[in-house]
Parts: C-alpha cells; sequence; structure tokens
C-alpha cells in the first residue's frame, strides 16, 4: 500500500462517520480537527473502524499519530504493508 | 394553595399513521390504520407500526448515525411542536426550558445491536461501541434533545411503563407549577420495534398479535382480539402556564386540569381495575370534575384478552350514567406505542374540542360481550352534542396507572 492509498483508507472512513463533511479538499497536512468538524468520539471511531475493517490497532498512547491525513499515512502505512 | 393553570400550546408527533397532527387525526377520522411487515432479527417476519418521519428535516446524518432512533423521535417531535407553538424559541430562555420524556423502556434497542455487533468478532468486546454508553443511559431521548435544541434546563426521560406519555405530561405540569421551568417539552417516544427481545417477550407471554392482514392485528375489544401490535412513535408538547401563553397570544389546545398516578402493588402485568378505577376518580378529583362532565374517555386497551376486559370493568363503574361521555380506542390504527402511547392517543382526541367529532375504535368486527361499554364509539366516527373534557387512560406493566384530563380552554 501507498501513503496515497492510506490516506484514501482514512477518508473513506472519515465519509462514513462524518458524513455531512466536504472531503474533496481536505489539506493532507493540516489537522483534522482544525479542517473539519470532528471531535474525540469521531476519532474513536477511526480507530474503530481501523481495526474492524483492516484488522489495524492504534494503541492509546499512539493515536497522536491520526492528527492529519500526512501523519496517519505515515504511520498506518508501515502496519497496512506489514499485515500482508 | 393556587395551583397555575397549564395549557398545551404545541403539538409535534410522529405515528405509523402521520407525521403531523392533521395527518395524523385525518387518518383516525377515515379509519386509516398504519400497521406493516417487517423483519426484525431472530425473530424473522412480524407485525409493527413504522413511522417515515424524515430525521434529517432537524438533524445533521452525523447525529443520526452517533444517537438512538429514540433521540431521532424526540428531535423531530419536539421540533414539531416548538414550530407548532409559534413561540420565539431563539429568544427563550434556554435555562427555563424542561424537556421531560416519557419511555417504556430505553437502551435495549443498541445493546442488543452491540452484542449482534461482537458476534461478528467473536464476542471479543474490544469491538463494542464508544457509543454504547450516551446512547444507552435512560436519559438519552432527552438528553439528544437538549442538545439539539440547545436547551441548558433540565432534560431527563420518565420511566413508566406504557403509562410513560402521560406521565411526561404530568410531570412536565409539576414542574411547571413549581416554578421550575417557563416552557415545558413533554410526552413520550419509543423507539421499541428496534428490538427483537420486546416481540419475543410479548410472544412468550402470548400477547404478541397476529392477523393476516396487518391492519386488523391491533383489534381492542374485539372478541378475536390476541395481543399487541408494537409500535415506534412519539408525541411530544409544548406546555406554559396560562398566564405566559395568554400574554404571548398563544394557540392554545386545552388545558390540563386533572391528572392521578397510582400503583396496583398486585401483579408484574396483569392489571387491576380496582385501581385503575380509583385513578380516574382521584383525577376527576383533582379536576373537580364530575364523570358526567368527561366527554371523551380514551382508553389504553391494548387488545389483550384480559387487559382489555380489566380497564372495561373499571370504566364501566367510574362512568356509569353518563349519557354524553363517549369512550373510544386509538390502539386500532397505530398498535401500541409504548411510552409514545399516552401522549399520541391524547393528541389524536384533542381537535375534538374544536370539531366534536370522537374518532373510533377499530377493527372491532364482533364486540367482546365483556368490553360493552355505554357509548363506545366502534367503526365510524361520531359527532358528540359537545366535548369539553378528555379524560386519557394510559396503564402499564408492574401496576403503574395514570389518568390525564384536558379541558377545552376557557377563561
Amino acid at each position: 500500500m501507498t501513503k496515497d492509498e492510506c490516506k484514501q483508507v482514512v477518508l473513506d472512513i472519515i465519509a462514513e462517520i462524518a458524513p455531512d463533511e466536504e472531503l474533496s479538499d481536505v489539506k493532507p497536512e493540516v489537522a483534522l480537527r482544525e479542517q473539519l468538524d470532528l471531535d474525540s468520539m469521531d476519532f474513536l471511531d477511526i480507530v474503530m473502524e481501523l481495526r474492524k475493517k483492516h484488522g489495524i490497532e492504534v494503541p492509546e498512547g499512539e493515536y497522536g499519530n491520526l492528527v492529519s491525513l500526512d501523519s496517519c499515512a505515515e504511520y498506518l502505512t508501515p502496519k497496512f504493508n506489514a499485515l500482508v | 394553595m393556587e395551583l397555575s393553570r397549564i395549557v398545551i400550546t404545541g403539538v409535534g408527533l410522529t405515528a405509523p399513521n402521520g407525521n403531523s397532527l392533521s395527518e395524523f387525526r385525518a387518518n383516525l377520522l377515515n379509519g386509516v390504520a398504519g400497521i406493516s411487515r417487517t423483519e426484525i432479527r431472530y425473530m424473522g417476519e412480524v407485525l409493527a407500526g413504522i413511522c417515515d418521519f424524515d430525521p434529517l428535516r432537524y438533524q445533521k446524518k452525523k447525529e443520526v448515525r452517533v444517537g438512538t432512533r429514540a433521540g431521532s423521535i424526540s428531535i423531530y417531535c419536539a421540533r414539531e411542536a416548538v414550530l407548532d407553538s409559534g413561540i420565539d424559541f431563539e429568544a427563550v430562555s434556554k435555562d427555563r426550558v424542561g424537556i421531560y420524556i416519557g419511555t417504556t423502556e430505553h437502551g435495549n434497542v443498541e445493546t442488543e445491536n452491540e452484542i449482534h455487533n461482537i458476534s461478528q468478532f467473536d464476542y471479543d468486546t474490544k469491538f463494542w461501541s464508544h457509543h454504547h454508553n450516551p446512547r444507552t443511559v435512560a436519559n438519552n431521548p432527552a438528553g439528544e434533545t437538549s442538545l439539539n435544541l440547545k436547551v441548558t434546563g433540565p432534560s431527563y426521560a420518565i420511566g413508566a411503563a406504557c403509562a410513560a406519555g402521560n406521565l411526561g405530561l404530568i410531570h412536565a405540569l409539576q414542574m411547571l407549577r413549581l416554578g421550575e421551568v417557563d416552557l415545558a417539552i413533554a410526552g413520550g417516544v419509543s423507539e421499541s420495534i428496534h428490538t427483537f427481545g420486546i416481540f419475543a417477550g410479548f410472544k412468550s407471554q402470548g400477547a404478541l398479535a397476529e392477523h393476516e392482514d396487518p391492519n386488523k392485528a391491533s383489534r381492542p375489544f374485539d372478541v378475536e382480539r390476541n395481543g399487541i401490535v408494537v409500535s415506534e412513535g412519539g408525541a411530544l408538547y409544548t406546555l406554559e402556564r396560562l398566564e405566559d401563553a395568554l400574554a404571548r397570544r398563544a394557540k392554545i389546545y386545552g388545558e390540563i386540569t386533572g391528572y392521578h398516578v397510582n400503583s396496583d402493588a398486585t401483579d408484574y402485568v396483569l392489571p387491576n381495575p380496582e385501581r385503575q378505577t380509583q385513578c380516574m376518580r382521584a383525577a376527576l378529583k383533582k379536576a373537580e370534575m364530575a364523570p358526567n362532565e368527561i366527554h371523551i374517555v380514551n382508553t389504553h386497551a391494548t387488545a389483550t384478552p384480559l387487559g382489555d376486559i380489566q380497564e372495561c370493568t373499571a370504566i364501566r363503574e367510574v362512568f356509569a350514567d353518563c349519557p354524553d361521555t363517549y369512550v373510544n380506542n386509538t390502539k386500532g390504527f397505530i398498535g401500541h406505542a409504548m411510552g409514545a402511547a399516552g401522549a399520541l392517543e391524547l393528541a389524536g382526541n384533542l381537535p375534538s374540542f374544536a370539531d366534536k367529532i370522537v374518532h373510533p375504535s377499530i377493527n372491532v368486527d364482533q364486540l367482546d360481550p365483556k368490553c360493552e361499554m355505554p357509548n363506545l364509539v366502534l367503526s365510524r366516527s361520531i359527532e358528540a352534542k359537545r366535548v369539553d373534557a378528555i379524560l386519557n387512560n394510559s396503564f402499564g406493566m408492574l401496576g403503574i396507572n395514570s389518568a390525564l384530563i384536558v379541558r377545552r380552554f376557557s377563561d
């Protein structure tokens, strides 16, 4: 999986958990909470969907890695690639 | 002590046969029921009353996803009631608004959903949703409504089995009289059709209705009635002190002049007509009314073989020699909307103050002789000489009884 593919996986999850948000112009380097109406429960939803859909575990101490699309890709891409 | 007079100034509802008071009332007068077949987990096909209001009228998609069906029903009804009241809600002090929502039960839907969810993951509880607790706390429907309306006054649910719709209104009246709030949004809601447990429970109890025609399944007083049709729905009202309503020249649907709540203390599920009689008489006493001053008695009867007979026994006792008192029932149209039942059924009769028409009880092909009552309105609406007062019965499991009296408003 490439980092761009990983970003799309995260965006697909956000599209489900925040269906009112416009996601076509999300800036990958900017914090998700600064550009989208997401709260702490929504981030727990992202963690849950990564677990359910992709078998990816994000330990609580590492939630900070999910702050932006870029940081998500940096943190999650190796995890996805370790699955295969 | 001089008690404040409390009036109804707005109605918001969703029923299996209508998403507004006008639509609901028209269908009650025209004999249009709203029961259908639906698939439910573990049970297969069941009969249910399903509402088709649009939750997205007042909620974002995310709020619907995060919240509960009871929350969506409550928000829809509350918003509709506030709109109907004509009150300038932006200008209302939100800390002086109370939300009091009656529920039969809450939390079963989400708990069943989560157990099903983790069953897909070998019952590993790390897949249990973090939304579970805010969805299942008993105050959820009222809490979601407070979030949506930005109400900062007291908001909570009243757990009172199937008497809960009346109890929401009664509690609101008390809080207004105590001066705790200036505007109350109150009534009852139910999301019960989304839990298999309530269907399975009634079936095990031998109290789940079956009929080849869904709209004939709920048949209180009929000799072939065979149980309850479970429904979802809600009805919330805006209640105000009379002086406040008059000051803003509000439309007034009626005045709550009497009420009572008591308990059978005799059985978990079987009703007690003696206590029901006492409940109705106590409500009449608080209203300072004689039985013959009530022109419509809306029954709670759910179409269980024994329950209907018990209530009819109580009504015959209280309303003997009342030639101008008509008796009707709403569940033939909408099934049993549980926590919403009392509030919805009251709404169905409120327009009678204006048009004097009493909607019928339907699906009574052959009246059970044990359910015979003078002036029981069957099959077709009738026009009464006058409708000045309604007594609304709602009873529930564990023997909770409630009676609410609403009068046509006059100075």
